[in-house]
């Protein structure tokens, strides 16, 4: 055992005051250009989809309806059932790789045009904006001191988002609940415990995560955000500040000449920090925190537009573009490589499994099960009989009709009255007795196969083992 | 019901548990050291692995501490609301056994009405009904099938349902009464009231002569006299059995326990015992009648045949 050195000690300079930063409020500038106009689309074509899907009808039921209670999940015309599970599995990997593969190409553009913590923070900021005004005008009124215009103004900027948000909560529950039923509960104020408990849960989460916790969630809370860091190399696409054109930055009149004056292209006039949602400065270089929103672009296009510069001093581009390994024309020429190929094949390739698998969904599921009470009785005329329970599952929405037949062995009979009806997405169970003949039988287990064919559509088939004991 | 033997070993459970409490409580106050103040730096463990790696003797953060503390009046409350303490049954009243009543009677709750509107119906009407047969051929295949096979055709000492032969009469309140009450077989063993193995194959033969199968007619002839004996007590001169006490009706060439000669040889030498277990504990008045019923459409649907 050796005696701690005493040079190797921790010092008081180890010593950490705290953990826990106080968070600054970030005021966001607004701004307007090509990635913001991209953004307002995804956020109308992401909540139309969220908010309208729930009241499409279809076959005379919710088009999007997931019934939990009878385990039936109803997407337009396909009706899944728990043992389609797999389905759910591919659409979570489908997801995945097309995460990894736009993230290795261009960075978090998830983040930055389609997450619900974005889009919804959008949303709730443009509230923000139409109540308080811009972002001075935002600034000023949180320092001002409490008078009946703060007090009005952030009510109504509350009493909007939190109106927001129970609809937001009220449209989730609408997926499980069918919405017009839970739109009449809600008029007749009769809502279930748990449909209460979700709209409420689902509203405040919105409300506090758009509303106050905003960039929090990406910085500290979000998985996503820390592993798609992970995907990126020096082809992927970041939003990058041209150093060698801006520097050494420098505010200066409009007509001044700035080679003169031995300043780059960057006026340092903080827009690009102003309007960043995550409060970053873009120009300290690629941030874990920078959610890919592309807002400084936006904003530093429209400062060099009023200076007479070149665009794109914050622009899109990669790792060795921004180090002179090739100038940004030929970005495009590096998208294709080895990461981004096997991302896309294998997106491909469970893309076609997925939809295969959906194009061949078999709407009949059957299960057979021997009775277990007895191995075999005797039947009249020294015949012998084996019993089976045999499950139908017909996932189809309309009532199917199914023969069945047995084969596997010489001169076995099916005593069941045929064909036998299911109705529509339903399960039925029927008690089946295959009647054999010993003297033609060897005695001992013997594999029996159950066929069972939509009457009507013979394509729509299922086959089933079992066994067939004799004595 | 208390499942100590004496009072006693209730309250020194209930003294260890409340002692582990407070010792936790002590414990956690001892260890519990002052905050440092501002500048003040922690001293280490004193202990250095791979020489010269070391550890600060940091206080726990008060958070932390309040958790352990928290579940400490956690396990108070717990303990004063809930069955924990000894054999205390709790101020809330909660055991496992009304949990489960409770949500027996939510059941019956549900899906009473349902049951309810059949058990205004006849049997009979109830038979023809296609919902009230689906729910009877579930309940068919939770309780009965386990012997009466899933398609109610029986095996050997389990009867077939579905033949239109009934031990105890086919009639809708006897159907009832096997259900809820059960039925105890019993045919006794009369190898020596018949006589010798001889005398029993003689029997058997004329058994197998009124049943309508190939026999020996001499046997048969020899046999008839020692069944009017012996066996028509209960099975009647003609041999039809009688459903008053359940006895086969041998005429039928329907076979409980098998109807090969040596089978039948068998259930005369040393006679057989079978058991339908009584229902009437554990399924509702308005179950037995959905069950009724169903047993009653499928013998109905076998007769047609």
């Amino acid at each position: 055992m050796l005696e701690p050195a005493p040079n190797n000690a921790p010092t008081a300079a180890d010593v950490e005051t705290s953990l826990y930063e106080v968070r600054k409020k970030i005021y966001v500038r607004a701004v307007s250009g090509w990635f913001a106009g991209w953004r307002v689309a995804l956020v109308i074509a992401t909540q139309l989809v969220f908010y309208g899907s729930p009241w499409l009808v279809w076959n005379d039921r919710q088009a999007v309806l997931f019934d939990l209670v009878a385990r039936k999940f109803y997407i337009f015309g396909l009706v899944f059932w728990p043992q389609d599970f797999i389905f759910l599995t591919a659409l979570l990997i489908i997801s995945a790789y097309s995460l990894f593969l736009f993230t290795a190409i261009a960075g978090r553009l998830w983040c930055g045009y389609a997450c619900p913590q974005t889009v919804y923070t959008e949303i709730f900021m443009w509230i923000e904006r139409f109540v308080e005004g811009d972002r001075v005008q935002r600034m000023r009124l949180d320092k001002s001191s409490a008078g009946a215009r703060k007090i009005g103004l952030k009510t109504l900027k509350h009493g909007i988002w939190i109106a927001l948000s129970l609809w937001t909560g009220f449209t989730f529950v609408g997926y499980f609940t069918p919405i017009k039923v839970l739109a009449g509960e809600v008029a007749a104020w009769s809502l279930g415990p748990w449909e209460t408990f979700w709209i409420f849960f689902y509203g405040f989460a919105t409300y506090g995560n758009a509303g106050w916790m905003r960039e929090q969630v990406c910085k500290y809370m979000c998985p996503y955000a820390r592993f798609q860091s992970v995907m990126f190399d020096p082809d992927t696409l970041v939003i990058t500040y041209d150093a060698a054109r801006g520097e050494p930055r420098g505010s200066r009149s409009r007509t001044a000449d700035a080679a003169a004056q031995g300043l780059g292209a960057c006026v340092d006039c903080n827009i690009c920090v102003q309007v960043c949602p995550t409060g970053i400065d873009i120009r300290k270089g690629l941030q874990y925190e920078c959610i890919g929103c592309a807002a400084c672009i936006d904003g530093c296009n429209q400062v060099m537009d009023k200076m007479g510069y070149a665009r794109g001093l914050i622009r899109y581009s990669t790792e060795n573009a921004v180090h002179g390994k090739y100038v940004d024309t030929e970005i495009p020429k590096h998208v294709v490589r080895p990461r981004v190929l096997v991302y896309s094949g294998l997106l491909v390739v469970i893309v076609l499994v997925f939809f295969g698998g959906l194009w061949l969904k078999n709407p009949l599921k059957v299960d057979v099960i021997r009775d277990r009470g007895a191995m075999m009785r005797d039947a009249p005329g020294g015949m012998i009989e084996n019993v089976y329970r045999l499950q139908f599952i017909n996932t189809d929405e309309s009532a199917r009709r199914y023969s069945v037949t047995v084969s596997g062995l010489q001169g076995l009979s099916l005593m069941l009255a045929l064909p036998v009806e299911v109705p529509a997405t339903t399960t039925r169970t029927f008690p089946v007795t295959v009647r054999g003949d010993p003297s033609l039988l060897k005695s001992g287990s013997h594999p029996i196969m159950f066929h069972v064919r939509d009457v009507e559509r013979p394509d729509v088939r299922a086959d089933e083992s079992s066994r067939f004991f004799v004595r | 019901m208390s499942d100590f033997v004496h009072d006693g070993w209730s309250l020194y459970i209930a003294i260890i548990t409340l002692l582990s409490l407070i010792a936790c409580a002590v414990l956690l106050k001892a260890l519990s050291t002052r905050k440092l103040s501002k500048g003040e730096q922690a001293g280490t463990t004193g202990h250095a692995w791979d020489e010269d790696l070391q550890e600060w003797n940091n206080p726990l953060p008060g958070w932390w501490m309040w958790l352990f503390y928290i579940t400490i009046v956690f396990a108070v409350v717990y303990l004063v609301l809930y069955p924990g303490l000894g054999s205390f049954k709790g101020y809330l009243g909660w055991s496992s056994v009304g949990q489960y009543q409770d949500e027996q009677k939510e059941a019956a709750a549900t899906f009473g009405p349902v049951i309810d509107r059949f058990l205004k119906q006849d049997v009979t009407v109830v038979a023809g009904d296609p919902q009230a047969r689906e729910i009877g051929q579930r309940l068919f295949l939770n309780y009965c099938a386990q012997c009466h096979g899933s398609d109610a055709g029986g095996s050997r000492g389990f009867p077939n349902l579905r033949d239109g032969d009934w031990l105890y009469g086919g009639s809708p309140d006897s159907i009832r009464t096997t259900i809820s009450g059960g039925r105890n077989g019993l045919m006794p063993p009369m190898g020596a009231a018949v006589g010798g193995g001889e005398d029993v194959r003689d029997v058997v033969h004329y058994v197998l002569k009124i049943a309508g199968r190939t026999h020996d007619g001499l046997r048969a002839q020899r046999g008839q006299a020692k069944f009017a004996r012996v066996c028509a007590s209960c099975h009647g001169a003609d041999g039809k059995g009688n459903p008053q006490i359940g006895a086969a009706n041998l005429t039928d060439d329907i076979w409980l326990h098998g109807g090969t000669e040596a089978a039948i040889a068998e259930t005369i030498t040393k006679g057989r015992i079978s058991q339908m277990p009584a229902h009437k504990d554990f399924l509702d008045e308005g179950k037995i009648h959905l069950l009724t019923a169903y047993v009653l459409g499928i013998s109905g649907q076998a007769g047609k045949k």
